[in-house]
């Protein structure tokens, strides 16, 4: 084992990121980030669009140069020590990077040769990885006819051709419908058990908090807040109170109602007429006065509860924005990431 | 669903060595050329456009337009004098495809795939061109077979018709590396395509390949007797046909020198900095 790499399998962490920067014209889209994952775990990347997610994996699998800062995978530089690099890692990104004319098992036996295995390992290791990956009865059928889920859980095969000791995921559920995505968190759990070092990155917060081992908030091309799910939601402190109010023209009304009993400003969705608000530890003493004042303002509520805070108010107590709500320019030319904003679960939790 | 094992099956981290790197280079090349060619006959659109519209062309200009078009001096007529020039521009259009192709796979993604995997850095260019010139080949192949039936025939012997078909190949694949040029740093299928319509279509038309020179107005004479379609077309006619062929020659392999001099690196260029 000391033979692969000058590094010993058991020190240090599968990625080290120290003050990273990098700027695209007047946009800077990293402004110094440090990041470390120890091996094995999942670390969860969150940011809205535009946060500097993408670049930061553009440039830990090589394919972007920083302006400055440290990168290293499973030990190696990644931009001194670029091709070794690509020998650990896979990557998928926020589309299907395949090939639809071709069938499934063309495009995995072609990665396969491309990393150089002799063909029938390469035929072997596409008919494994279409196994596992559910997709033995679509193998022969041409990428283009499969399902949204189906074509992501072919580019996510694909990624682990080479058998990758650290995997990046860059939005692996963006676009997908709420089946498919519970069906890819299925499979990214099972990767992670099987001892993959992943790096996640994900507008959504449920995904983090389903998935990541530990999580790192960006915004602006800055880490705003670093934990794993349960410390984060700490922060929030206590209770969140939430209530829909079905008629959108009373929504501030019913906000200038309970703006007293929280501990921070509500926060009320236009679009969904979700409100919500923090309330610290005095969960029922504030659901009680909420009660009592929606109803003295005369605002019809639906669903009137408290919660526990989810990561989503997290975001919002970090940033004083929701997740989905910035338009920052993203410093890249694909243009293909529209698709997710309006996906159920984003709404839920 | 089985877990993933990771590290067990890795190759080692040590640089390959030269020897290997060049071996890979070859091999990786050949997958990328294999797979684009498997794509291409996937497509029923790419056929038509490399194969069809050729064809369509050839047979448009021999019966419709072919009557109206005066060559005096070409033996065998107007059938003779088309094929050259249908060849060059088949050739010219089949680039084409590969503006078209690239840029597909950039904003698919797929360039960042193969580009953060260990393979060959060179292989996907030049497996893109090896693909395109094969194809291109065939295209050729098949409009010098139309050629034959509407009634075209060499009249210059077998060697020189054999460099008429290499010299539109070789001019093929210069064009092509400025079509991978403007699909790499263009990126987007459609204005890609509209872009080469614009430079493809006047650079083909304005030129020797359908009509003589003489017949067009004064000022058109003066682009169309300068530019490197013409050039190419003329020495491919003096090949196929007999005739002088020194001064259309060297300036014909004057422009493909210099456009490969020039778009080689600007297309590596824009590989390596695209996504």
């Amino acid at each position: 084992m000391t033979q692969i790499g000058a590094v010993p399998a058991s020190s240090g962490p599968a990625i080290l990121v120290e003050g990273l920067t990098k700027s695209f014209g007047d946009v800077h889209a990293l402004r110094g980030i440090d990041l470390s994952v120890p091996r094995g775990t999942v670390l969860g990347v969150l940011g809205p669009n535009g946060a500097g997610k993408t670049t930061a994996v553009r440039i830990l699998t090589t394919l972007l140069q920083p302006d400055g800062g440290q990168a290293l995978v499973e030990g190696r530089d990644v931009v001194r020590e670029a091709a070794a690099v690509r020998r650990l890692i896979g990557l998928s990104g926020q589309s299907a990077a395949i090939q639809e004319e071709l069938t499934g098992r063309e495009n995995l036996e072609i990665i396969g040769r491309l990393y150089h295995l002799a063909w029938p390992d390469a035929r072997r290791r596409a008919t494994e990885l279409l196994e596992q990956f559910d997709l033995t009865e679509a193998a022969d059928r041409a990428a283009k006819n499969y399902s949204g889920g189906m074509q992501r859980r072919l580019d996510l095969a694909a990624s682990l051709v080479g058998r990758p000791r650290v995997l990046f995921l860059d939005e692996p559920t963006t676009g997908l419908d709420p089946r498919s995505r519970l069906g890819m968190w299925d499979i990214i759990r099972s990767l992670v058990a099987g001892g993959t070092t992943l790096l996640l990155t994900t507008q959504y917060l449920d995904e983090a908090d389903e998935l990541a081992d530990e999580i790192v908030v960006i915004d602006h091309g800055l880490v705003i807040a670093a934990g794993t799910s349960e410390e984060l939601k700490g922060r929030v402190g206590g209770d969140v109170l939430e209530f829909t109010v079905p008629d959108r023209s009373r929504l501030s009304d019913a906000v200038a109602a309970i703006a007293s009993i929280g501990e921070g400003e509500p926060h009320a969705d236009k679009e969904t007429g979700v409100v919500s608000v923090g309330v610290g530890g005095r969960g029922s003493e504030a659901l009680v006065e909420a009660v009592r004042r929606l109803d003295a303002a005369g605002a019809e509520t639906r669903g009137l509860a408290l919660r526990r805070p989810s990561l989503d108010d997290v975001f919002l107590a970090l940033t004083g924005h929701a997740a989905e709500e910035d338009e920052q320019p993203n410093g890249r030319r694909r243009g293909r990431r529209k698709g997710g904003k309006k996906d159920p679960a984003q709404v839920s939790s | 669903m089985t877990a993933v094992t990771a590290p067990a099956a890795l190759p080692p981290l040590e640089d390959p060595g030269l020897f290997t790197r060049g071996r890979w280079a070859v091999s990786d090349t050949l997958t990328i050329t294999r797979r684009n060619l498997l794509v291409w006959m996937r497509v029923p659109a790419y056929i038509v456009f490399t194969v069809i519209q050729p064809v369509m062309f050839t047979l448009m200009f021999r019966y419709v337009f072919g009557g109206a078009i005066q060559v005096p001096g070409v033996p065998g007529g107007y059938v003779n004098f088309l094929i050259p020039g249908i060849i060059a521009q088949t050739a010219a259009f089949a680039t084409f495809g590969t503006a078209i192709a690239l840029a597909q796979e950039l904003k698919k993604g797929v360039i960042d795939r193969l580009k953060s995997m260990p393979m060959s850095r060179s292989a996907v260019l030049a497996g893109r061109l090896v693909a395109d010139t094969a194809r291109m080949t065939v295209t050729i192949l098949i409009v010098l077979g139309v050629g034959y039936a509407v009634g075209f025939r060499f009249q210059n012997g077998a060697a020189p018709a054999v460099l008429m078909v290499v010299l539109a190949i070789v001019f093929g694949v210069a064009i092509c590396l400025i079509a991978a040029f403007t699909g790499l740093a263009i990126g987007d299928e459609e204005s890609v395509q509209a872009f080469g319509l614009i430079w493809l279509f006047p650079l083909t038309f304005l030129s020797s390949a359908f009509v003589p020179i003489s017949s067009m107005p004064g000022w058109l004479q003066a682009f169309a007797n300068n530019q490197p379609v013409t050039y190419v077309v003329d020495t491919m006619r003096a090949l196929a046909l007999g005739g002088p062929i020194q001064a259309s020659l060297l300036k014909s392999l004057a422009w493909i020198v210099g456009i490969f001099i020039v778009f080689a690196p600007l297309a590596v260029r824009a590989y390596k900095r695209a996504g």
